[in-house]
C-alpha cells in the first residue's frame, strides 16, 4: 500500500507531471506537491508526486551512522 | 531483543531481502499492524459488499481490497457475478469514468493510512471543482499514530520500533517523536532497500543496548522533519479524526478519518443512508493475533493449509503486504 516509485519529472502540463521511470513515462499529480520542478526527482505514489528524493545517496548513511555512534 | 514494524511494505521487504536471516538469533523482527488492507474492520468491507450489490453502483478501490473476504464473499467473487467493481490506480481514475458514465453512481472505496488519505481529498476536490454530483467517497482510511498508543499499552512487547517511510514522508518524521519522548521507545524511520533497513535495525540496538531511546530518521533522503503542508491542508479540508475500528485491536479512538460534515453530500455512507452491518468472525482465523504481532503467520492453524494466497481465508493473506501473505512467499508454508 506504501508502494512508491522514484521517477524524474520531464514534463509538467498544470496539474499533471510526465514522470520518467528510466525509460518508461507516467504521469502523475503534482496536486500534493506544488513546487515539483522539471528535473527533479520524486516519489510517486498512487498516481500522486508525494515528495522529492534528495540526490545524494552515499553520505546520508554516513551521516547516520554517525548520528547513532553520538548517542 | 524485538523489534517491530508498522508497515506493509517493509514487512514485504524484510522478507524479500532475508534480512530476518542475516541477524543474529537474538533479534527478533516482529510485523505490526501496517497493511491498511489487513486492518480494515469487517464490519467496513461488508459494507462495501453491500454497496456494490447495488446496480446502479461502481465501485473503485485499490487492488489488494478485491480478494479480501467478508464471511464468504469478496468484491473479486461480487464481481464474477456482475457487479461493477473496479480497480483502481489512483483515485482519479474513479473521477475520469464518474465524468464518462454520469448515470453510475460512483463509489470511491478509499483505504490506506497518511500516504493515501491526501489522494482522496485530492478527489474531492477535484469532485466538488468540477460539480461531480455521482460520485461519493466511503472513507476507511486511517492514522497510525493512535494505534502504535493503543498497541503499545496492550500485551505486545517490544524495545524498538521501525517507523514506516512514506507515512513519514507525508506526516512528517515529528510525528513518530511522542514513540521515545512520551514512551520511551527507540525509533528509527526506514527507507526499503536493505541497506537502509539494516543502518535502521543498526540504530535501534545501539538505542536497545544504551538504553537512549531517540526517534533516528534513516531515510533522510525522502522524509523531512515536517510535515508536507500542502497535504496536510488538503486532508484537513475534507476530512476530520473519528474513532475507527482496527482488525486484530479493536475501536482505536481518533484513529480514522471521516468526511467532515460540511461535506456530508460526497459521504457515500450518507448518501446510501447504509446502516452498520454486523459480521461474525471465522473462528480459526487468527489475523488478529498476527496483526498486533503476537503470532508469526506459521502459528495460525489455518496458515499454508486451508488459507493459501491463491484461497486466503483472511486479510492478512490476501494482500501482498500483509504478513501472512510476505511469509508464505518468500518462506513457503514453514512446515
Amino acid at each position: 500500500m506504501c508502494l512508491a516509485i522514484p521517477g524524474t519529472i520531464a514534463k509538467i502540463e498544470d496539474e499533471t507531471a510526465f514522470i520518467d521511470y528510466g525509460g518508461t513515462t507516467r504521469r502523475a499529480s503534482v496536486r500534493l506537491l506544488p513546487d515539483a520542478a522539471v528535473g527533479d526527482c520524486v516519489l510517486v505514489h498512487a498516481g500522486f508526486v508525494i515528495q522529492k528524493v534528495d540526490p545524494d545517496e552515499g553520505a546520508e548513511l554516513e551521516a547516520i551512522l554517525k548520528e547513532v555512534e553520538l548517542l | 531483543m524485538t523489534i517491530m514494524e508498522v508497515c506493509g511494505t517493509h514487512t514485504h521487504a524484510i522478507r524479500r531481502h532475508g534480512i530476518r536471516q542475516l541477524l543474529p538469533q537474538n533479534i527478533r523482527l516482529v510485523s505490526g499492524p501496517g497493511c491498511p488492507v489487513c486492518v480494515t474492520a469487517e464490519e467496513d468491507i461488508a459494507l462495501a459488499l453491500k454497496l456494490a450489490k447495488q446496480p446502479n453502483v461502481t465501485l473503485f478501490c485499490f487492488g489488494d481490497m478485491l480478494r479480501v473476504p467478508c464471511g464468504n464473499e469478496s468484491l473479486l467473487q461480487l464481481s464474477s457475478r456482475g457487479a461493477d467493481v473496479r480497480i483502481a490506480l489512483s483515485p482519479l481514475d474513479a473521477l475520469a469514468f464518474a465524468k464518462e458514465n454520469p448515470t453510475r453512481e460512483v463509489v470511491w472505496y478509499g483505504v490506506g493510512f497518511e500516504t493515501t488519505t491526501p489522494h482522496t481529498a485530492a478527489l474531492l476536490e477535484a469532485a466538488a471543482r468540477d460539480n461531480i454530483q455521482n460520485l461519493s467517497v466511503f472513507s476507511a482510511h486511517k492514522t497510525m499514530p493512535n494505534a502504535l498508543r493503543a498497541l503499545l499499552d496492550t500485551d505486545t512487547k517490544i524495545d524498538a520500533l521501525i517507523c514506516p517511510g512514506h507515512v513519514s514522508s507525508i506526516a512528517g518524521a515529528d510525528a513518530f517523536r511522542f514513540l521515545p519522548e512520551e514512551l520511551h521507545l527507540p525509533s528509527a524511520i526506514a527507507g526499503f532497500e536493505p541497506e537502509e533497513l539494516l543502518v535502521a535495525i543498526l540504530a535501534l540496538v545501539t538505542m536497545i543496548l544504551r538504553g537512549k531511546p531517540a526517534l533516528i530518521n534513516a531515510y533522510p533522503r525522502v522524509v523531512k522533519s515536517a510535515p508536507n503542508e500542502t497535504a496536510r491542508a488538503l486532508v484537513d479540508a475534507w476530512l476530520a479524526p473519528c474513532d475507527a475500528v482496527w482488525r486484530g485491536l479493536g475501536m482505536i479512538s481518533m484513529s480514522g478519518l471521516a468526511l467532515l460534515p460540511e461535506h456530508a453530500w460526497f459521504d457515500t455512507l450518507k448518501r446510501f443512508s447504509l446502516a452498520p452491518v454486523s459480521v461474525s468472525a471465522h473462528t480459526a482465523c487468527r489475523c488478529g493475533d498476527v496483526l498486533r504481532g503476537a503470532i508469526e503467520p506459521v502459528e495460525c492453524p489455518l496458515f499454508g493449509k486451508a488459507c493459501l494466497p491463491q484461497h486466503p481465508l483472511g486479510a492478512c493473506m490476501v494482500s501482498s503486504e500483509g504478513a501472512c501473505a510476505a511469509y508464505y512467499q518468500y518462506e513457503g508454508a514453514g512446515i
